[in-house]
């Protein structure tokens, strides 16, 4: 189908789902106006009863934890999908161009940038470990710590160095790291079946509101989320790297 | 007035789906795609708004201030990060057939069509 | 509503209109880092920091990172071909 006639279409299909898409929307309660009994009621009980301050990490990690679960595989599977699509293929060399992979450099980067780049590492894994560990007290948690944790080691290839990159976050312990934190969060679901006999229901001692420790297994399960996140970003942005500065067509020469 | 946020989540909707329709390169698609997935973000939480409302953390605000929804910033948060990897998925499919069929544009995917 | 939450609102629109028309693949991944911003602010305004800082490092650093590369390796490939049939 040419261009011109898939754009005919779209402008009478898109005309006629947007007039109905904006006719359902006007059904909705006004904005501002909302009157959802079971928001209401977790923000009026949330801390009485679950001794964490930040409610979003409450309900992500404790009372909707199971439908988290699932996400959270939704989140392993697309990176094994990733791993198995850009895999080595036969027929393909792995040849690190020299200039591109040990000392690659980016047009216009100056020895300042890397400098800087190298020095933001520290500061950026404790940013990530500050968010994934506070997250039942202050905005944060496992899914935004994890994701600065990964950016971490990507600093090392901002500052030209994708080998040393590898060296620091090697393929093994990246893709152990999205394993334990997968197989880590099922764990605490399990744990609450065992000593509580509901899945993901809090076995843990509660702590008290506000403290680093409270909130019985929002703490541990914000972690291992973290852990799976962070391995789970960086298993996929090594093997872009690998794909873009490593792999070529053609056998080995 | 009150009808702006559904009305901007319409449109990203639609906005979306005319890059994904008008593309012709595989990456544009999955870009464009990720605006139709952000419109999802805007509806969600345009409902869960409570006029006034103060975000769902009473770690400084008494536990009486009247706060907006938890529940839709949940399904939001996760949907985020997941949104992501999948985007990475499609892009490495996307790597995959300009491999296999040197070119990006959806048309010269013959394979797909035989 | 508010006069910010009026005027993030306008800016995500913008934005995301933006993103969908912009020249090429490689403008379009930069724009859609600028459009993640919007909507960082957007889910500020709502009153809602724990989305807003998922979005912002995701729309910063994960998602770009990966379209770029994959242009990349596009690019490369194109390179190869040539190569190839000449």
């Amino acid at each position: 189908m040419s261009r011109g006639v898939r754009l005919a279409l779209f402008g009478v299909a898109g005309a006629g789902f947007a007039a109905v898409l904006v006719i359902g929307m006007t059904g909705l309660p006004d904005f501002g106006s909302y009157h959802g009994v079971y928001g209401q009621i977790i923000d009026g009980i949330g801390v009485t009863v679950r001794h964490g301050t930040d409610l979003i990490t409450a309900l992500n990690f404790d009372i909707r934890g199971f439908d988290t679960l699932g996400e959270e595989f939704i989140l392993f599977a697309s990176v094994l999908g990733i791993v198995l699509i850009l895999r080595q293929l036969g027929g393909e060399r792995h040849q690190p161009h020299q200039e591109e992979s040990d000392e690659h450099h980016f047009a216009g980067a100056s020895e300042a940038l890397r400098a800087l780049a190298l020095a933001l590492i520290p500061s950026v894994i404790a940013v990530g470990v500050y968010i994934v560990v506070h997250g039942q007290i202050t905005p944060g948690g496992g899914f935004q710590g994890g994701v600065i944790l990964a950016a971490a080691p990507l600093a090392m290839f901002i500052a030209g160095r994708y080998m040393r990159m590898r060296v620091i976050a090697p393929h093994l312990v990246i893709e152990l790291g999205d394993v334990i934190g997968a197989a880590g969060y099922a764990l605490v679901g399990l744990s609450g079946l065992v000593f509580v006999g509901i899945f993901f229901k809090n076995s843990l001692p509660l702590g008290i509101p506000g403290h680093l420790l409270s909130g019985g297994q929002m703490d541990v399960a914000s972690v291992f989320v973290g852990l799976e996140v962070s391995g789970a970003f960086l298993v996929a942005w090594t093997h872009f790297l690998d794909q873009a500065l490593l792999i070529r067509s053609g056998k080995q020469s | 007035m009150s009808f702006l946020p559904f009305a901007v989540a319409a449109w990203l909707f639609v906005a979306g789906l005319y890059g994904v329709i008008s593309s012709d390169n595989l990456v544009r698609t999955i870009v464009s795609l990720t605006v139709v997935q952000s419109s999802t973000y805007v509806l969600l939480l345009g409902v869960g708004y409570v006029k006034g409302g103060k975000a769902a953390i009473f770690a400084d605000i008494p536990q009486v201030s009247s706060a907006v929804d938890p529940v839709v910033q949940v399904l939001v948060l996760t949907d985020i990060v997941i949104e992501a990897t999948v985007t990475g998925l499609l892009l490495a499919l996307a790597v995959q057939a300009h491999k296999r069929f040197g070119s990006l544009d959806p048309n010269d995917l013959r394979a797909l069509r035989d | 509503m508010t006069v910010l939450q009026v005027a993030v609102l306008v800016a995500v629109a913008v934005g995301g209109g933006a993103v969908v028309v912009a020249p090429n693949a490689l403008r379009q991944a930069l724009v859609l880092g600028i459009y993640g911003l919007a909507l960082t602010m957007l889910f500020f305004v709502f009153q809602d920091p724990d989305v807003a800082l998922s979005e912002i490092v995701v729309s910063t650093v994960g998602l770009p990172v990966m379209v770029l590369l994959a242009l990349r390796k596009v690019h490369h490939q194109e390179g190869e071909r040539e190569e190839d049939s000449s």
